[in-house]
């Protein structure tokens, strides 16, 4: 039997999603009409004789994860369990503190998903791959392809293009290594916890030594990256399985839309029944839009392409969004424009105005260009970003608010450009 | 009588407008800039208007041809083949212009208000000396040149440039009434009126100023035709409302023109002019906006202080503030937002201008 585990942080990591995770834990973020997470969880509920998938992270239990780990288990007649950290233990310290839930009914293998980035997940072909060598001392990586400059953002594989046994890792370096990234999906079986295992009794030790050291949290925290992946390297252990499959991260929330944009350009392969079609008194539908079936859409609004629009949201006559997500309850009154922004929940657009935000897509020019979301900030300006509109935000009518970041609950009165509103 | 209309050249302060058609034939509230001038001349009993030109335009020649007969007024066309200043172009016309001893308007050709023609000759003869002119009041006089006059003649004592301290706020509105004698002060050559030729009079005891009632504005740029627009049509408001559009839609003073066609759930107005043959399709918006002849707003637009050149296409979805001006066939395409831009004549517009600036 498989097991899956999603790695989905908590509250103080994801700073670079606010204002949007103020209201909703990252995690859970829609993206292309379902949260983000879900798109995870469906790709391993289609690996044959996958039985559980674990959340690890180190979120208060909430009732936003309780919803939707009940509607999810419903849905894909699967058990899913959130198991949280009593600390921010790193992406290998949450899995090895829950080894015994993780190894109970004794997995031959389980894949470990962080869940901020947006993927084709290719668990099958892992999983193949995996079989193929019939090592259960070996594990797998997911990578694919950067450019040169940007690899740098990422951890870095030095593969053998033949045995594609991983011969160097290293994350985030300063200089260039490898074009081949870490996706961050990953292929154990059991024995990955005596890797771990052996960094915690090194960490354990090493705090020995030290006076009044803060001994189990800090040898608890292991980062699979740095300190299991870099010693697995070069050691016939770890592999790196390099897919050709759309892959993002979702760090900001400009990569939000862009990772919607990815997700709902195969659906049209997947979920069909999730996008909007053209018909005779809807709206003008103009490539992939996802419209909750309880939103309200005139006839007259115009709709695409890239627009998700979230749960019982109002949409006016001759309204226009495009590369945008509209969140539940929002209301975009008549003849609002809409362009590549995030229009919060419950938040309101008066009539003529126009909200929108600046693209930061990667490069289309280059087939390996990822998208950047290092900085809110350049040389001490806001870099032109996609415009978000915290929840409950209210914009009168017929005023621009353009590049700009509104924080929850403000009733703005006036036109905004280039700036971030508290 | 007669009148000259210091014209002048190419209009660069209303560029782009101006690259299509000769300043005096915009259309400033569906009329030319010019002919709001020379109807109420004529009304006014001047049956002669020499338009003082420094560069010749076959245009305004064929134009005024047509104007002539129709007014039923000679119209003459004076070159200047130098620049000659504000004062010059009278010395140019020096013959048309002492026929008789007739006194005669001279008018800079940039400025709209209820033109108070029949006014001035009174207060002309009344006074009996040699010139008058026309002095408005503003809120800040330290941008401007002011007239120190005697409070109930009007004899003008002095002129000040830019005063840093209040002397007066009355400034030169741009509208004269001469006898002829005064061409024997100025010669063939560039001069400017306003400071060679009138602190002499005023020192002689020669200049009387008239004070100019209700609005008057100098329309010469973009920002101004505005402004000056928004005082046109108050005045019509009050003196010929039955000439403004209202209705379901039309919010405060609206021109249109008869034959254009305004969509359905469009807001037009306050201070809106539509001109001939435009199209204006649903949901458009429009505040404080002069749209010329046969331009078309696709639907859902939103526009605040912006002049649309003629036959220019505004797409679905855009907005434009901040006075942008686009010139003549202009084509904006859909969702793009234009904030102050200046588009020359014949441009396609293909992404949005978030900042002031000039398309090429």
């Amino acid at each position: 039997m498989l097991k899956a585990v999603v790695l989905i942080g908590g509250p103080q990591k994801g700073t670079r999603f606010r204002p949007l995770s103020f209201e909703v834990p990252k995690p859970l973020f829609p993206v292309a009409g379902v949260p983000m997470i879900q798109h995870h969880i469906e790709a391993c509920t289609k690996v044959p004789n996958m039985k559980e998938i674990l959340l690890i992270g180190f979120y208060q239990p909430n009732e936003a994860l309780s919803r939707f780990l009940v509607s999810a288990q419903q849905e894909f007649k699967i058990p899913i369990r959130y198991l949280q950290e009593y600390a921010a233990l790193g992406t290998g310290g949450g899995i090895y503190h829950f080894r015994d839930q993780i190894l109970s009914g004794s997995p031959e293998a389980f894949f470990v998903l962080n869940a901020d980035v947006c993927s084709e997940f290719p668990l099958e072909e892992m999983l193949t791959f995996h079989r193929l060598r019939g090592n259960p001392e070996t594990f797998l990586m997911l990578g694919t392809t950067a450019n040169r400059k940007q690899s740098l953002n990422y951890g870095c594989i030095v593969a053998n293009a033949d045995s594609h046994e991983v011969l160097h890792y290293v994350e985030k370096p300063s200089t260039f290594v490898s074009e081949l990234i870490n996706c961050g999906i990953y292929l154990f079986t059991p024995a990955i916890f005596r890797h771990i295992g052996a960094v915690f009794q090194r960490n354990q030790q090493e705090l020995l030594l030290e006076e009044n050291a803060n001994g189990w949290q800090r040898a608890e925290a292991i980062r699979l990256e740095q300190d299991v992946f870099t010693a697995l390297a070069g050691q016939g252990r770890l592999f790196a399985y390099k897919t050709e499959g759309f892959w993002s991260q979702i760090k900001s929330a400009g990569s939000a839309i862009y990772a919607s944009r990815l997700y709902l350009s195969c659906y049209s392969q997947c979920h069909p029944e999730r996008l909007a079609q053209n018909r005779t008194g809807g709206p003008t539908i103009r490539g992939n839009v996802y419209i909750h079936p309880t939103a309200s859409v005139d006839s007259t609004a115009v709709l695409g392409p890239n627009v998700s629009i979230g749960k019982g949201v109002t949409i006016g006559a001759g309204v226009r969004v495009r590369e945008s997500i509209i969140l539940h309850g929002a209301s975009l009154q008549d003849h609002t424009c809409v362009l590549n922004s995030i229009v919060g929940w419950d938040s309101t657009i008066g009539r003529w105005a126009r909200v929108e935000g600046t693209p930061s897509d990667p490069n289309p020019n280059d087939p390996y260009a990822k998208i950047d979301s290092e900085t809110l900030f350049r040389d001490g300006r806001l870099t032109p970003s996609i415009t978000i509109l915290g929840c409950n935000v209210t914009i009168p009518a017929e005023v621009v608010i353009l590049n700009s970041i509104v924080l929850p609950h403000k009733e703005l009165s006036r036109s905004f450009k280039n700036q971030i509103i508290l | 009588m007669k009148a000259l209309i210091l014209v002048g050249g190419y209009g660069t302060r209303l560029r782009p407008l101006t690259l299509s058609i000769p300043k005096p034939l915009v259309d400033f509230c569906n009329k030319p800039i010019l002919l709001h001038q020379v109807e109420a001349l004529v009304k006014a009993g001047v049956s002669h208007v020499i338009l003082a030109v420094s560069y010749m335009s076959e245009l305004l020649e064929k134009e005024m041809k047509e104007q002539e007969q129709k007014l039923g007024i000679h119209i003459s066309l004076s070159h200047e083949k130098e620049p000659l200043g504000t004062a010059g172009p009278l010395a140019l016309a020096r013959e048309l212009l002492t026929e008789n001893s007739e006194p005669f308007f001279v008018l800079n050709s940039d400025v709209i208000c209820d033109f108070p023609f029949a006014d001035m000759v009174r207060f002309h003869r009344h006074h009996g000396k040699e010139g008058t002119i026309v002095v408005t009041k503003v809120e800040e006089p330290s941008k401007y040149g002011v007239v120190v006059c005697e409070a109930d003649t009007g004899r003008i004592h002095r002129f000040v440039e830019k005063p840093q301290v209040f002397v007066s706020n009355k400034i030169n509105a741009g509208m004269y009434i001469f006898n002829p004698s005064v061409l024997e002060r100025i010669q063939l050559q560039p001069t400017s009126i306003e400071k060679e030729i009138f602190p002499v009079m005023a020192e002689q005891g020669q200049l009387y100023a008239m004070e100019l009632q209700g609005f008057w504005m100098d329309i010469g740029q973009p920002k101004d035709f505005l402004t000056g627009m928004c005082m046109y049509l108050q005045s019509l408001r009050l003196k010929q409302p039955e000439r403004l559009h209202s209705g379901p839609g039309f919010v405060g003073n609206v021109l249109v023109d008869p034959t254009a066609k305004i969509g359905a759930n469009c807001s037009i107005g306050p201070n809106v002019t539509v001109g001939a043959d435009v199209v204006v399709e649903d949901g458009v918006r429009i505040k404080r906006c002069t749209v010329l002849k046969g331009s078309r707003i696709r639907s859902h637009s939103w526009l605040e202080s912006c002049i649309v050149g003629w036959s220019s296409s505004v797409g679905q979805w855009v907005r434009m503030e901040n006075v942008t001006v686009l010139g003549e066939d202009v084509i904006v395409n859909d969702e793009l937002y234009l904030n102050g831009a200046n588009v020359l004549p014949h441009k396609s517009i293909a992404e949005s201008v978030p900042e002031p600036r000039i398309i090429m």
